[in-house]
């Protein structure tokens, strides 16, 4: 029998296997961040180990640091000390860091793909759940605890069980205005928040394979919140000319493409599970409740927990719409949005950035709503700058500001006040995520564009009428 | 790691499904650079906005053994869910269903989750309602929890179990594993990146 693409990258880094123990895999490249290293490091202090393998180690600031004024000390004193931790712990143990003010600081999972780390067939690791991104590029990509990034800083190893596999199919095309976070979104609800649960999933089917890079990364960043442990996309041509070029592209880059086309679920494989979705039928999609699974397409109305089956899905229905305050029967359309977040490791990307910026030209932020635009890395920044996108956006009445995680989950000073409600392209409607009391629904960036201008819940084409 | 092997406490009702890991401790707890402390992080938006909550109750103040509904801590990896549930004195947290990465670092930090069918699950919450210092027994050992006249068989796969009760770091068992890792190092492909 044939193999998947999941278990090709786990054979190829099993170090050891034994009846009744997990597997000993081995990390081609550990992404550290501020926020979920400090114990790790001190644990090693603490026994007095090395990082094993600094070379394959990388370090950037991004989930609390501030967006604005990044040439001061950063204001909150506890996020300072968190960030100067860092500094000292990859001076101490030798890992390259991106600090804040370099080139290349961003958020972790735009990075590693920006600098040329993230290639097909690796594994990647990170303290951070959406490391799933980068499997956009046949990378097996998992996001892991504290205990576990201590492990890899010592060992560059993990202890794993094998997953089960499940493929996503998106069959047709794309219609214009829809986009990856759209058939992201579908698919989260389609499953549910659990239903990938114990699966690496792969994404295939003819609109994945006319995704482009970035738009990929988008659909793998998400397969965790349908409680998968990982996403991935086989990688083709796309993949390779996004990687061509790059800082850290092989040298060997033949050598390297010959590999990488080996890496494709062979014809006679079985997946555990199997979930197909048609492209042609998705429209624009938001969520109404307090997980990424509670969404439905624009076009409808917030549900009536009543309309759940299953009691405990009612009760989660009943609950989340206490705290969105949303009345069953609303259009989705109606929903006023006081704040719009354009960023993330989601949508954050240049793409992303363009996308939005094309339905902002010449129109004006309506003036009930602050949007806030932090491309996802500096190098995004330099990039839309030099396209002029910055001026676009800050004409419409946005604010322009640094790379950072910001407002996705409210650690720097990018937060939502209690009762705010805000259009947002990140990943996690929680509720609080995004700020104390505050309320999210998840939309595409067009989607986050035409309600800046609109100030309700609206996709581009609302703005023709 | 402390060691587990058995643990008897009162249990806290917890009737909501996909408690996601922003719930069990809010982002803004996570700038601490310590593995202690985080306890006051715990739920703090439901302790401080819900007088009902069960944690706000007195009667479950004791409580350790924390029982939830389907998918309690999908979401975000921070390990500090795990800590702020160990610090605020829960050894054991009972569900039918779990967030595989929560999973995972509850048992490399000594928290002990178990999963239970739904049905159970609500048994459970029963059991506690109907009388709040009612004591529950887990046994990992013999794989059993008691409760009252109930005698709940629970899986647990031999080598978490294992590694709990011996309240063993998995790094000194992998370091013992050195001459493999050397031997996969020696056979990668020359053209991996680097980063420095």
């Amino acid at each position: 029998m044939g193999m998947t693409l999941a278990e090709k990258v786990w054979d190829s880094h099993l170090v050891r296997r034994r009846d009744g123990e997990p597997d000993l895999i081995y990390v081609d490249l550990h992404l550290v961040h501020e926020v979920t290293s400090p114990q790790a490091f001190d644990g090693l202090r603490l026994a007095g180990r090395p990082v094993r393998r600094p070379d394959l180690t990388v370090a950037t600031e991004d989930h609390n640091v501030p967006t604005e004024n990044i040439d001061q000390p950063i204001a909150d004193e506890v996020s300072r000390i968190q960030v100067e931790t860092l500094r000292r712990n990859c001076a101490e143990f030798g890992v390259r860091l991106y600090p804040m003010g370099d080139r290349d600081q961003g958020i972790v999972h735009v990075i590693g793909p920006q600098l040329g780390l993230t290639q097909p067939g690796m594994t990647v690791v990170c303290g951070d759940s959406h490391t799933s991104t980068h499997g956009a590029f046949g990378a097996l990509a998992l996001g892991i605890g504290t205990s576990e990034v201590e492990h890899v800083l010592a060992t560059q190893t993990l202890l794993l069980r094998p997953f089960r596999t499940m493929s996503i199919t998106v069959t047709g095309t794309l219609q214009p205005g829809v986009t990856a976070k759209d058939i992201i979104l579908a698919v989260i609800a389609k499953i549910g928040t659990g239903g990938g649960q114990g699966y690496v999933i792969e994404y295939r089917g003819p609109a994945v394979d006319a995704l482009s890079m970035e738009a990929r990364m988008t659909v793998c960043n998400m397969s965790i919140e349908a409680g998968a442990r990982a996403g991935m996309i086989a990688p083709d041509d796309t993949t390779f000319s996004f990687l061509k070029g790059r800082q850290h592209a092989p040298e060997d880059w033949d050598a390297a493409v010959r590999y990488w086309q080996t890496l494709r679920t062979d014809d006679d494989a079985v997946f555990d599970a199997e979930v197909v979705l048609d492209a042609n039928e998705l429209t624009p999609f938001v969520t109404w409740g307090t997980n990424p699974g509670q969404g439905s397409t624009l076009d409808a109305t917030v549900p009536d927990p009543a309309s759940f089956p299953d009691a405990a899905d009612r009760a989660s229905a009943e609950q989340a719409l206490a705290y969105m305050n949303l009345q069953p029967g609303t259009r989705l359309r109606d929903i006023a949005v006081d704040t719009v977040f354009l960023g993330s490791c989601t949508n954050g990307r240049i793409e992303d950035l363009r996308a939005a910026a094309a339905v902002l030209q010449g129109r004006r932020v309506d003036a009930s709503v602050r949007m806030l635009v932090v491309p996802g890395s500096m190098r995004v920044k330099e990039q839309a700058e030099a396209e002029g996108l910055n001026q676009i956006f800050l004409d419409a009445g946005a604010e322009w500001r640094s790379a950072g995680c910001s407002m996705c989950l409210g650690m720097n000073p990018d937060q939502l006040a209690v009762g705010e409600r805000s259009a947002s392209t990140s990943n996690r409607n929680f509720e609080g995520r995004q700020g104390k009391g505050g309320r999210t629904h998840l939309v595409s960036p067009l989607v986050a564009a035409a309600t800046a201008v609109r100030g309700t819940l609206s996709a581009p084409a609302d703005l023709e009428d | 790691m402390e060691k587990f092997r058995q643990h008897t406490g009162q249990v806290a009702p917890l009737r909501r499904s996909n408690v996601d890991t922003d719930q069990i401790i809010p982002a803004v707890y996570l700038k601490r650079v310590t593995r202690t402390g985080f306890e006051d992080g715990l739920f703090a938006a439901w302790r401080s906005q819900e007088p009902d909550f069960v944690l706000n109750r007195p009667e479950y103040a004791g409580a350790s053994i924390l029982v939830a509904g389907s998918d309690f801590g999908i979401g975000s990896s921070r390990e500090h869910a795990v800590w702020a549930l160990l610090d605020y004195g829960f050894r054991v947290v009972i569900c039918p269903r779990y967030g595989d990465i929560f999973r995972g670092n509850s048992l490399k930090a000594g928290l002990l989750t178990v999963v239970l069918d739904q049905p159970v699950v609500e048994s459970l919450w029963q059991y506690a309602e109907d009388d709040p210092a009612a004591e529950v027994t887990v046994d990992l050992d013999a794989r059993t929890i008691l409760a009252g006249d109930l005698r709940i068989a629970f899986d647990l796969d031999d080598y978490a179990r294992w590694r709990l009760m011996e309240g063993l770091d998995d790094i000194s068992v992998t370091q013992r594993h050195e001459h493999d890792i050397t031997a996969f190092e020696a056979a990668r492909p020359q053209w991996l990146p680097r980063t420095a």
